[in-house]
């Protein structure tokens, strides 16, 4: 059985609450059969939103949204047969989590030995087994988090959706959280959306990462490409540490192109310039620039240090570099960098290719 | 064992919970007296009328102490034939001693609640006893009336030698202890109590069903609807609250009245025939209509508070998990609004059974509650102990009602909010 490359599929979606103002703007997106897609972007950019639409509890307002081909703008939420994590869990307080995990498996009628293995199979799938007749404030937020997970998952759906699952949860919990969900996804293949705007998780755990900003989707692509390629502006800053230079493109020719910024021209990647006199914005990640450049980096430059902050297992070094002092460089603690100190004047390194000219806004 | 409970003390060597005391003393101290002037009303304002009502409700003292030879000569007598001349005499002069203090009608209104007939023989006998010779009073109090000449009024007098008496209760129930000391109902025409009784338990149930029925969907609605409306929608649920009770209840027999506007407006549309209007007041239906709106904003603001804890992502989860919008209100949203709707009920029931002036105003004859009673003894007969009891009995219904609502539903799982 061939693995389905539109099994969810957003064609031109449309939402508005008020009729004035859209909230999602024409969304196209295609999720694959088995994916972890994750839907990244900040509070208000339309996100949650485009999984409430995919639950059935907002309606688009203009598009259609196909399940496994199916049109499902008017099939009720109860019957499409999505499972859903909800942010605060949401679970029946009123019932032990073994009737939380039954609720699915009762209105679906399925007989009580059937159901009890199912259940016992997905309270072991998040090694919960022996909680059965807790109720859930008796229960640990990171155990409530998990017996969610498995409610979603009990009636064997064929999507599940989690609308920022881990929010609640502290740091180290999330993360053992983040690996826990991945776990699951991998050994059961079942198709998951997630919501968050927590971008290491989204990095940690998604096949593929959706960046939403201002109803749109900025981005569509695998962590690493997200990170190292990002497309435009916006994703750039918001994925991860992100150095900038706001200048004009001088000169483009042979897969580089040349920016003025502050009377110096330095190289950088075109990704969205394509003539002279451009506006542009370019984009540099902190490790892609080094100090004391040896090698053969086609952008040397000097600049001063401005600020050391030490992080045990690295430096952040905030340099005054071409006009721009919020330079970040992160310089690993080994024996050959003692030398960094506060308004030394230092040479810094990268190639062209790892900065990006992007989009100016 | 011995190291645990020995004395821990102080870095000063004062044993620490004695230290702990002195520390807290002066915030006990100030607590209490923050609390004093509470405690001092409720004292006056509540414990003290309530146990004076309790007291009232069984204290016969009032006749013991007006005849108090006449009590202490009947010890001796057996009640079955007529008691003899040392009764008599001691009946005598207790009388005399009444008459001076111009209190013979007191005692007559108090005998003939024991048993009719007492009010014109004791009228009678203060005339007469003007003119009474010494000695034989037997003979010559016995020929004032032939009542007097009649064992079961002395009978009569006896049972209330008592200081205490528990026959305002039977009396509340429609029973007495009859002549031979045994505790039987009052004939079928004449129990009253029993049927007010059955009908405010009646109607009190009901206007509690209406008004659940009635405030369950406002107050979901209170709780989901945005901001904006749901204060518009909160204000009108406690217009009313703002508005005086005899005001609504008078504004509903404005409304309710054969000649009034639903009237009017069932004739308006052809539901009624005009020479035909259905009478909507003085009767049990007045009762209900008005208690019911007027009690309802008890029982939306329980409701209200706890629906408004109900977290929308439950219901979403009961969907999302294949419920139908039934089975997830069902299932999920309604056992957790049970707590609400156990406060509401149980404040609205309480209310609605011991209602008085909507009852009184539009409750006409069939419409009355028992409280309607109390008021009647307490202002009309001036039978106060026999409106205490009835209070009484009224309040130890309630706290049944608290107790069972306790055992089935668990008085900590309420929320008034």
């Amino acid at each position: 059985m061939a693995l389905k490359k539109d099994f969810v599929k957003f064609d031109k979606v449309d939402k508005s609450y008020d009729g004035k103002v859209l909230v999602v703007k024409d969304l196209q997106l295609d999720i694959e059969e088995g994916e972890f897609v994750t839907m990244l972007g900040p509070s208000g950019s339309g996100k949650t939103t485009c999984l409430m639409m995919l639950a059935g509890f907002e309606t688009p307002t203009n598009g259609e949204i196909y399940l496994d081909g199916k049109a499902i703008s008017s099939i009720p939420p109860h019957k499409r047969g999505i499972g859903m994590v909800f942010q605060n869990y949401a679970l029946f307080p009123h019932m032990t989590v073994y009737e939380n995990l039954a609720f699915p498996l009762r209105v679906r009628k399925i007989p009580k030995d059937e159901a009890d293995k199912k259940i016992d199979k997905a309270l072991s799938m998040v090694s919960l087994q022996g909680f059965a007749s807790r109720m859930p404030g008796q229960l640990s937020g990171g155990q409530q988090q998990r017996v969610a997970v498995a409610r979603s998952l009990v009636f064997d759906p064929q999507l599940v959706l989690m609308d920022e699952p881990l929010g609640a949860l502290d740091k180290n919990l999330r993360e053992s959280m983040q690996y826990e969900i991945k776990h699951i996804h991998e050994n059961i293949g079942v198709t998951v959306v997630y919501v968050t705007h927590d971008q290491s998780e989204a990095l940690t755990m998604s096949n593929r990462i959706a960046v939403f900003n201002d109803g749109k989707v900025q981005q569509l692509s695998s962590p690493d490409e997200l990170y190292e390629k990002p497309v435009n502006s916006f994703v750039a800053e918001f994925i991860g540490e992100n150095n900038t230079f706001v200048g004009e493109v001088s000169d483009i020719s042979g897969g580089k192109c040349k920016v003025k910024i502050a009377n110096t021209d330095i190289l950088a990647n075109p990704i969205s310039v394509k003539g002279k006199g451009e506006k542009t914005k370019i984009s540099l990640r902190p490790e892609r620039a080094l100090i004391n450049p040896t090698d053969q980096m086609d952008n040397i430059h000097s600049g001063k240090i401005e600020e050391v902050i030490y992080h045990g297992d690295h430096t952040r070094v905030r340099i005054n570099l071409l006009g721009n002092n919020q330079f970040i460089l992160k310089v690993p603690n080994s024996s050959a960098n003692l030398d960094i100190k506060l308004g030394k004047d230092i040479k810094i390194g990268w190639n062209s290719e790892d900065a990006r000219a992007l989009d100016p806004s | 064992m011995s190291s645990e409970t020995k004395q821990i003390l102080t870095t000063d060597g004062i044993p620490l919970e004695v230290s702990l005391k002195k520390a807290e003393r002066k915030n006990k101290i100030k607590a209490f007296l923050l609390v004093a002037p509470l405690l001092l009303f409720l004292i006056i304002t509540y414990v003290f009328p309530i146990g004076d009502m309790l007291f009232r409700s069984v204290d016969d003292k009032m006749v013991t102490q007006m005849l108090p030879k006449t009590f202490k000569a009947m010890e001796t007598w057996d009640g079955q034939e007529l008691p003899d001349e040392e009764v008599f005499a001691a009946f005598h002069e207790d009388f005399i001693k009444l008459v001076e203090d111009k209190r013979e009608g007191k005692l007559s209104t108090q005998l003939n609640y024991t048993k009719n007939g007492f009010k014109s023989i004791i009228k009678k006998l203060r005339r007469k006893s003007k003119s009474f010779e010494e000695g034989n009073y037997k003979e010559q109090i016995m020929s004032v009336h032939k009542r007097w000449a009649d064992v079961e009024y002395w009978r009569a007098i006896k049972r209330r030698a008592p200081e205490f008496t528990g026959q305002k209760y039977l009396k509340g129930m429609d029973m007495y202890v009859n002549e031979e000391g045994k505790i039987v109902s009052v004939e079928e025409d004449r129990r009253i109590h029993r049927v007010l009784w059955l009908r405010t338990l009646e109607i009190a149930f009901f206007v509690t069903v209406f008004c659940f029925l009635m405030a369950y969907p406002i107050a979901h609605l209170l709780a989901t609807l945005p901001m904006k409306y749901s204060n518009l929608l909160m204000i009108c649920v406690l217009l009313p609250f703002w508005t005086s009770l005899l005001v609504r209840t008078a504004s509903w027999m404005i409304l309710l009245q054969q000649q009034g506007i639903v009237n009017d407006f069932f004739v308006g549309i052809g539901l009624v025939a005009d020479d035909n209007r259905p009478e909507m007041m003085y009767n049990k239906t007045g009762s209900y209509v008005a208690m019911t709106q007027i009690l309802l904003p008890f029982m939306v603001l329980p409701l209200y508070s706890v629906m408004k804890t109900i977290s929308p992502s439950l219901m979403r989860a009961g969907k999302s998990l294949g419920g139908t919008p039934f089975v997830a209100f069902w299932k999920v949203y309604f056992p957790l609004t049970i707590p609400g709707i156990g406060a509401g009920c149980l404040l609205v029931f309480i209310l609605a059974i011991g209602y008085y002036i909507t009852p009184a105003l539009v409750g006409g004859a069939s419409g009355t509650l028992i409280s309607n009673q109390i008021a009647f003894h307490m202002k009309s007969t001036l039978d106060w102990s026999f409106a205490s009891a009835m209070g009484l009995m009224l309040l130890s219904g309630v706290l049944v009602i608290y107790w069972l609502y306790n055992k089935l539903v668990g008085i900590d799982n309420i929320k008034l909010g």
